[in-house]
C-alpha cells in the first residue's frame, strides 16, 4: 500500500476523534435549541466554567481567593486538601443544575414569549457574564485537568494497523476514550427523550408551547431540566478539552468551531450533531492533509467555515434539519 | 371523571341525567389594556352536560375558554370550581386539575407520532420522579404500560387505530382535529373544552366530530364545553347555550329557549324578513 494512502488514512482517523470533540459542544447547541428555540450563544463558556469548577474543586481551590484577600488582605488560595474526582464530578453536577435554574429565574423566566433574537442577545451577555464569573470565581491562570482518563499514543491501534498494513498509525488514546464516553452520552439522551415521561416532555416543549401548557407541561420545569441537561454535556466537553489542551479561557472560542457542525448537521438533529461534528473533524485534516503542500499550512482554521458555506448554499437547512418549507 | 352529585341537577329530553354545578363563572372581566374582551359575565357548567358558548366573531367566545382554561386571568370575578374559589393559575396548573382543552387552530406536537402525541396528554397521570425515569426502573416502566393500553382505548374509540404511529404533521386537518380531542380526553378530564371543533371541516367530518362529541359524553359522561359556529350543530349538540355578543352574554338556555330570545336573533342570527 502506497505511504499517502496510509497517512491519509491515518490523518482521517485523526480526524474522526476530534470530530467527536467538536460534536460533543454542538450537542448542547442542539439540546437547548430544540427545547426552548434558543441558540444559546453561552454553551462553550459553559463547558469552560463547567472545567474550571471541576478542577477548582479537586484541588480544594478556595472560590473567590483573589476578591477575597484583595478586601481582607489575607493570603489565601487553596483549602488544603484535594477532592477525590469522583465527588468532584457529581459536585460540578450539581453546580450546573443550580446555574441552570439561575439562569431560569434571573433571564429566561423575565423574557417569555420574546422573539428568538432577543433571547439571542440575552445568551451573548450570559457568556460574558459567566465567563467574568468563571475568573474571579477560579482564576484565570491555565489549569491542568486530569480525571484519570489515559492518554498517550494508543499502543493497541499502533500495534493492530502496523500488522495490518506494516505502519503505525497514531491516535491519542484520549480522544478514543471520549468518542466512546460521546457514544454513551447520546445513547442515554436519545433512551431518555423518546421513552420518559421527562424526556415526551420535553419534546412536546420543543414542539409546541402552548400545547404543551394544555396537556399540564411546566414551562419553567422543563427549561431549568434543559439547561441542566446542557450543563452536563457541557461539563463532558470540558472535561474531553480540558485534558486534551488544559483548561484555559481560549476554550470558549472552541463555541465558534460548533457553528459550522451545526450548519451542516442541522440545529435540530442530535445525530446531525454528531454526523456534522465527524464530516468537519475528517475533512478538516484530509484538506490539511492533501492541500497543506500546496497552498501552506493553517488550513484547519478556516476549512469548516467554508464547508459551512457551501452548504448554506445548496443545502441551508443541514443535513438532518427540519426541511424549511415555504406556504404561500 | 364521574362526579354523580345530581342534587339540583336536571333530566334532559333524552333522559340523561345532568348533575349540580361543576364551574361557576360569577361577573368575569377581562380587558387587554383599553379593550373590553369579556363584561361582567356569569354563568355556570354542570356535571355532564354539554354546554355550548355561541356568538358572532369577536365577541369573547375564545376569551371566556382561556379564562376558564388559565391562559388569560380576568381583571375582575372569579371561577368557582369543584366549589371552591379558583386562585390565579397558570395554564399547566389548571390542565393538572382536570381541565383539558383543544385549540382554534390545532396545537398538536407536530414532529411526534399520534401516539406520542396522545401519549403527553396522560403526562400528570404518570408519578415516577425523574431518577425511575432515568433508568426505566420500577414504578416508570408500570405506568408506562397502564397509561398506553388508557390511550390505546381512547384510539379504538375515536376510529383513528390506523394512523397510530404516522407524524401527526403528515395528517390532514380532520383528522389532526380528532387526535387533539384524543389527547385531551387521554387525560380523563372533569371538563373539556373544545375550541370550535367543527371549524374548517367538511360535511362528513363535521357529522364524525358531532357523534364523537356526543359518544364521549354518553360513554365517559365527560362534562363538555364547546365553542361553535355552526348554529345547527350547536342546537342540535348542546344541552345549554351561553350566547356572547360584544363581550356581553345576551342569552342562556336550553338551544330552543335561546332560539326563541329576541336579542339573540337580532345579534346572531339576524332579524328575520318573513
Amino acid at each position: 500500500m502506497p505511504d499517502t494512502l496510509l497517512f491519509a488514512m491515518e490523518a482521517a482517523l485523526n480526524g474522526l476523534t476530534a470530530g467527536v470533540m467538536y460534536a460533543l459542544v454542538a450537542l448542547g447547541f442542539v439540546l437547548i435549541f430544540k427545547a426552548s428555540g434558543i441558540f444559546n450563544f453561552a454553551q462553550g463558556v459553559m463547558a469552560l466554567f463547567a472545567a474550571l469548577t471541576l478542577v477548582g474543586f479537586q484541588s480544594g481551590q478556595i472560590p473567590f481567593s483573589h476578591l477575597i484577600n484583595a478586601i481582607l488582605g489575607t493570603r489565601l488560595h487553596h483549602f488544603g486538601w484535594n477532592m477525590p474526582t469522583l465527588l468532584a464530578i457529581p459536585a460540578t453536577v450539581a453546580v450546573m443544575i443550580l446555574l441552570a435554574i439561575v439562569i431560569e429565574r434571573f433571564v429566561l423566566k423575565h423574557l417569555v414569549n420574546q422573539e428568538p433574537i432577543i433571547l439571542f442577545m440575552a445568551t451573548i451577555g450570559l457568556a460574558y457574564l459567566l465567563e467574568g464569573f468563571g475568573d474571579i470565581m477560579w482564576g484565570a491562570e491555565v489549569k491542568a485537568l486530569d480525571v484519570g482518563l489515559p492518554k498517550g499514543m494508543s499502543d493497541t491501534v499502533d500495534e493492530l494497523t502496523f500488522n495490518w498494513f506494516g505502519y503505525g498509525f497514531f491516535i491519542d488514546r484520549l480522544e478514543l476514550w471520549a468518542a466512546g464516553i460521546a457514544a454513551v452520552l447520546v445513547a442515554s439522551l436519545t433512551i431518555f427523550s423518546q421513552y420518559t415521561k421527562q424526556g415526551r416532555a420535553l419534546r412536546a416543549v420543543a414542539d409546541d408551547h402552548q400545547a404543551a401548557l394544555s396537556v399540564g407541561i411546566s414551562l419553567r420545569y422543563i427549561w431549568v431540566l434543559t439547561w441542566s441537561i446542557a450543563g452536563i454535556v457541557a461539563l463532558v466537553a470540558g472535561i474531553m478539552w480540558g485534558s486534551k489542551s488544559g483548561v484555559q479561557f481560549s476554550l470558549s472560542l472552541i463555541a465558534l468551531k460548533a457553528l459550522p457542525v451545526l450548519i451542516l448537521g442541522g440545529f435540530t438533529s442530535i445525530p446531525g450533531a454528531i454526523v456534522g461534528g465527524l464530516i468537519i473533524g475528517v475533512g478538516e485534516k484530509l484538506f490539511d492533509f492533501f492541500m497543506n503542500p500546496i497552498i501552506g499550512g493553517a488550513t484547519e482554521n478556516w476549512f469548516a467555515y467554508m464547508l459551512a458555506l457551501v452548504f448554506l448554499l445548496f443545502r441551508p437547512q443541514g443535513l438532518f434539519g427540519e426541511k424549511i418549507i415555504e406556504r404561500v | 371523571m364521574l362526579d354523580t352529585n345530581t342534587e339540583d341537577g336536571y333530566t334532559t329530553a333524552d333522559g340523561r341525567k345532568i348533575g349540580g354545578v361543576a364551574m361557576e363563572l360569577r361577573n368575569i372581566t377581562l380587558r387587554f389594556g383599553g379593550v373590553v374582551a369579556i363584561k361582567d359575565i356569569s354563568f355556570d357548567i354542570r356535571w355532564g352536560e354539554i354546554r355550548a358558548i355561541i356568538g358572532p366573531n369577536g365577541a369573547g367566545k375564545s376569551s371566556m375558554l382561556n379564562v376558564i382554561s388559565g391562559f388569560y386571568h380576568p381583571q375582575e370575578g372569579e371561577v368557582i370550581y369543584k366549589g371552591y374559589r379558583r386562585p390565579r393559575m397558570r395554564p399547566y396548573q389548571v390542565a393538572r386539575q382536570g381541565i383539558a382543552r383543544t385549540f382554534q387552530n390545532i396545537a398538536l406536537f407536530e414532529g411526534m407520532s399520534v401516539l406520542d402525541n396522545i401519549m403527553t396528554g396522560r403526562l400528570h397521570h404518570m408519578k415516577a420522579n425523574i431518577f425511575q425515569q432515568a433508568l426505566w426502573w420500577g414504578k416508570a416502566q408500570r405506568e408506562e404500560q397502564e397509561n398506553r393500553e388508557q390511550v390505546e382505548k381512547i384510539i379504538d374509540f375515536l376510529e383513528i387505530q390506523h394512523i397510530r404511529k404516522t407524524p401527526v404533521a403528515r395528517l390532514p386537518y380532520g383528522l389532526k382535529k380528532r387526535v387533539e380531542l384524543a389527547r385531551a380526553l387521554a387525560a380523563e378530564p372533569s371538563i373539556l373544552l373544545l375550541d370550535e371543533p367543527m371549524a374548517g371541516m367538511n360535511v362528513e367530518e363535521k357529522e364524525d366530530m358531532c357523534r364523537f362529541i356526543l359518544d364521549v359524553n354518553d360513554e365517559f359522561n365527560t362534562t363538555t364545553v364547546l365553542i361553535e359556529h355552526d348554529m345547527g350543530v350547536v342546537m342540535d349538540l348542546s344541552d345549554r347555550v351561553v350566547v356572547m355578543d360584544y363581550g356581553k352574554k345576551i342569552g342562556d338556555g336550553t338551544p330552543d329557549e335561546v332560539r326563541g330570545n329576541e336579542e339573540v336573533i337580532k345579534a346572531y342570527l339576524g332579524v328575520s324578513h318573513d
